[in-house]
């Protein structure tokens, strides 16, 4: 490689930099003050491109070029500010005491109210922006082209990093902003209205967000894909960089940005491999970023629970016998599209379980499940596809292949804890779906595969209604007993409390590896178990709305709960099955659900059902 | 009760709880315009909670707390801050990457109609040694500079009642010492003090009243120098 293209390289690389850095800075900053990791900045980057594209245009031509261009990006910029202000008050305001886990929930919920927003206001067609005036050209830089608008980048990055340090240093603003960073209950104590503080935190965060996909408007047209695509990217960003952090998020940004540059002369396609295992190295060596903190709470998990798990009363086993037996005559009573529902039912009933033992018993919170199904759903059909192996086999590599990557993973992730391993888990989970779609020759990549049918003898959706049954029946029931055994002991000691379980000899982190692997290998059964009914598989069986759907179901039945998870399962996907034709805004009623639900009940539906009729003792 | 005529700071029937545990069983107590009490106890007997309680950090179960014949309980935190209650924590928790000028910006509050008004020029002729070091971030500072400077954060709200948790925990004689005198200063002043100690020397530098806790209740008021005479007292709810 030549030294010109070094340098070019090298440039192209800052001015990703920059991008990242101004579109994952204001996520830090939220996460700082607020504590909540706020999924929809992803929102805020594709809203500030749009409204960008909307804006520019139009006041270029009212006013002029120069002065219409850059006040249409900086307009475009507060307006996002300001939904940030909206989303705070409506909102996040209500969700400040909740666990981590439902507030990364609820923001999604915005996400997905967004995304149709946006198709209802601006259409499905891409939006191309205008260029930035003055900045069209290219410069010679040893004599290569190189465009004006990336040089640009380069320079807007440090600028923006410069102007946050005045803020922050400058203004009282911003030296509450880090104070409140630090220790936000003594602010509270001293004097601060939280509120406000926390309004204006969203303001400057969700602007930022805003203000870096503005600036994207010259480089590709506004897209309906702009919010999860960053999302992912912001997230390794402030993992890398520390939470909270700002000039860590900039270095992270750097790293980031300079491997990919490089990195696409090695992997063409899979520069995300790379970042990923630039954070996985970072956290090795430090696990709370480049420029973080430890965390301060980890003393417990959000999720740990005081209430105690007690054996079953006689008249529980007898009604879930009897709904069991009641359940296993459906193929008698009702039609064949019923049964597929049912089948769909026990499927994500058996995934939902699996999640469980992770969030439920294991206190780790993981937001990329879709992982683990989809490579179990994945492995299943290479093997009936290309090599037309026999049903049961492939049935048996899916919980084996989804095994081995949920403890390839767990290896690296299982020390963290809280959002950190949320973040991670998420990553890992938006890695494997760039492999599933970009691998083409092997998965066939946005198509999919086609044809996984289930062997003759199994064709009948009676034969693999019972199938399914026995399988993800058994395997809910094996993942029940877990709950009741030492290791279930095990994993509630290293969720209620790390520090003292392992005072008295319990390796929290290899218990919840363990635990990682096996509900990953569940997960993947139940893919496989997926695969089958439906014939075929595509990438979106391992994207993040599958893993917010999963969530939503374990969350719905109650994570304190042994079996609750397998009627969320029921409930949403049968909700979703009968919403889904009836309307083209499923993802507004979607995310509006979600939303609701962590307003309405945190303990989700059978914790709120066993309040009712299995009351605990009293306490004060 | 022995009740001078001018009550700040009133505490009724206090309950208080974290989760299922029962931390504050009834606490009553009063503090005197211009008086400095002492909260005094072992170790678990509930003297933060009891601060945390009147402060707003804790979401009392039951009872009552009168400030300036307000009732306060329920409001937030900064609010209760905002009225003129100064609260210094346990552990000091000044904010480590700020600078001591940077601290002292984030506990500053003008309160509408008052006098006394503090600065930080004010804050360093009281604690000398922090006007050496405005530059200085938090965290490269001693215990009993931290202390000091935790202290002043809180005194730049302007407050007329200061609770006080611990101030002298962790720190070398000498400096408790000179703590002593400066907050001794702050009673000459005009300015309440709610002290909660464990060092019953510290305490008797400082306060002319006492109340004795233990297990979350009041056991014994009186004047200091009642506590100082009564070994019994001292061996029976402080002696370790």
């Amino acid at each position: 490689m030549d030294f010109a293209f070094f340098i070019l390289q090298f440039l192209n690389g800052l001015a990703s930099a920059s991008s990242l850095f101004i579109a994952a800075c204001g996520l830090s900053i939220i996460f700082g003050v607020t504590r909540i990791v706020n999924f929809a900045h992803g929102s805020f980057y594709m809203l500030g491109a749009y409204f960008a594209v909307t804006l520019a245009p139009r006041l270029m031509e009212s006013i002029n070029p120069f002065l219409g261009f850059w006040g249409g990006i900086l307009a475009a910029a507060m307006i996002v500010g300001l939904l940030g202000v909206l989303m705070e008050m409506l909102l996040l305001r209500r969700i400040y005491h909740v666990p981590e886990l439902f507030q990364l929930l609820a923001t999604f919920g915005v996400v997905l109210i967004v995304q149709d927003l946006v198709v209802l206001i601006w259409g499905p067609e891409d939006i191309l922006g205008p260029r930035a005036p003055g900045l069209k050209g290219a410069v010679n830089i040893l004599d290569q082209r190189f465009p004006e608008y990336e040089l640009f980048l380069v320079a807007a990055g440090p600028l923006i990093l410069g102007a946050i340090w005045l803020l922050f240093r400058k203004t009282r603003f911003g030296v509450l902003v880090r104070a409140a960073t630090e220790d936000r209950e003594m602010t509270d104590a001293l004097g601060i209205n939280q509120k406000l503080l926390f309004t204006g935190v969203l303001f400057l965060g969700a602007s930022l967000a805003g203000l870096a996909g503005a600036l994207q408007i010259p480089k590709e047209p506004a897209n309906g894909f702009m919010d999860i695509n960053m999302i992912a990217e912001a997230f390794v960003v402030t993992v890398i960089g520390g939470m909270g952090s700002v000039p860590g998020a900039f270095l992270a940004a750097l790293l980031i940005g300079e491997l990919q540059a490089f990195g696409i002369l090695l992997f063409a396609k899979s520069t995300l491999v790379l970042a990923f295992l630039a954070m996985a190295v970072v956290l090795i060596l430090r696990p709370q970023g480049l420029l973080g903190k430890p965390a301060v709470n980890t003393e417990h998990s959000e999720f740990a629970s005081s209430i105690p798990l007690r054996p079953w009363p006689r008249w529980l086993v007898l009604a879930w016998l009897g709904a069991i037996v009641v359940f296993a005559c459906l193929p008698f009573v009702v039609d064949s599209f019923t049964l597929k529902l049912a089948i769909e039912v026990m499927v994500f009933a058996l995934f939902a379980m699996s999640l469980n033992l992770l969030i439920g018993l294991g206190g780790v919170i993981s937001f990329g499940h879709a992982a683990w199904f989809g490579v179990g759903a994945y492995a299943a059909g290479l093997l009936a596809v290309h090599s037309h192996s026999p049903m049961l086999l492939a049935l048996a590599a899916a919980p084996l292949a989804a095994g081995v990557a949920a403890a390839l993973v767990g290896a690296f992730i299982a020390r963290l804890s809280g959002v950190y391993l949320a973040m991670l888990t998420l990553a890992a989970a938006q890695l494997i779906y760039a492999i599933a779609f970009q691998w083409t020759g092997l998965t066939g990549g946005d198509d999919g595969l086609v044809g996984a049918w289930p062997d003759a003898w199994a064709k009948s959706r009676v034969v693999y209604f019972y199938l399914t049954l026995a399988l993800a029946g058994g395997a809910v029931f094996a993942l029940r007993h877990i709950a009741y055994a030492p290791f279930g002991y095990v994993l509630r000691a290293g969720r209620d409390g790390p520090a003292r379980a392992e005072a008295i000899g319990i390796n929290v982190a290899a218990a919840r590896w363990v635990a990682f692997t096996i509900a990953g290998m569940a997960a993947g059964l139940a893919g496989g178990l997926y695969t089958f009914s439906k014939g075929s598989i595509d990438p979106t069986v391992l994207s993040i709305p599958t893993s917010v759907d999963v969530l939503a179901m374990t969350l719905l039945g109650g994570v304190h709960t042994v079996l609750g998870p397998v009627f969320g399962a029921a409930a949403l996907h049968l909700l979703q099955d009968f919403a889904m034709p009836i309307t083209d805004h499923w993802r507004l009623i979607l995310g509006g659900g979600i939303i609701a639900m962590v307003l309405a009940f945190p303990e989700g539906l059978v914790g709120k059902l066993r309040s009712w009729f299995m009351p605990a003792e009293e306490t004060p | 009760m022995s009740v001078s005529e001018d009550v700040i700071l009133k505490v009724r029937d206090l309950n208080a709880y974290y989760g299922a545990a029962h931390i504050l069983h009834g606490i009553n107590l009063e503090l005197s315009r211009g008086e400095a009490a002492v909260l005094i106890g072992r170790n678990g007997a509930g003297k933060s909670t009891t601060l945390k309680s009147i402060m707003g950090l804790v979401r009392p179960a039951a009872g009552e707390v009168i400030f300036e014949g307000d009732k306060i309980n329920g409001l937030a935190p900064y609010q209760i801050a905002r009225m003129g209650l100064g609260y210094v924590p346990e552990d000091r928790r000044v904010f480590a990457t700020l600078t001591v000028s940077e601290n002292l910006e984030v506990g500053r509050h003008e309160r509408p109609g008052m006098k006394a008004e503090w600065t930080p020029d004010r804050l360093f002729e009281l604690f000398p040694n922090l006007a050496e070091m405005r530059e200085r971030t938090a965290n490269q500072m001693s215990g009993g500079e931290q202390q000091m400077l935790a202290i002043s954060r809180t005194l730049m709200g302007n407050p007329s009642v200061l609770l006080l948790d611990e101030p002298s925990e962790g720190l070398a004689p000498v400096i408790v010492e000179s703590m002593a005198m400066a907050l001794r200063t702050l009673v000459d002043t005009g300015l309440s003090i709610l002290l909660c100690e464990q060092n019953l020397a510290f305490a008797a530098a400082i306060c002319t009243r006492a109340y004795v806790i233990e297990t979350g209740q009041i056991r014994h008021e009186g004047t200091m120098n009642e506590l100082l005479d009564r070994a019994d007292l001292r061996k029976a709810y402080l002696a370790v």
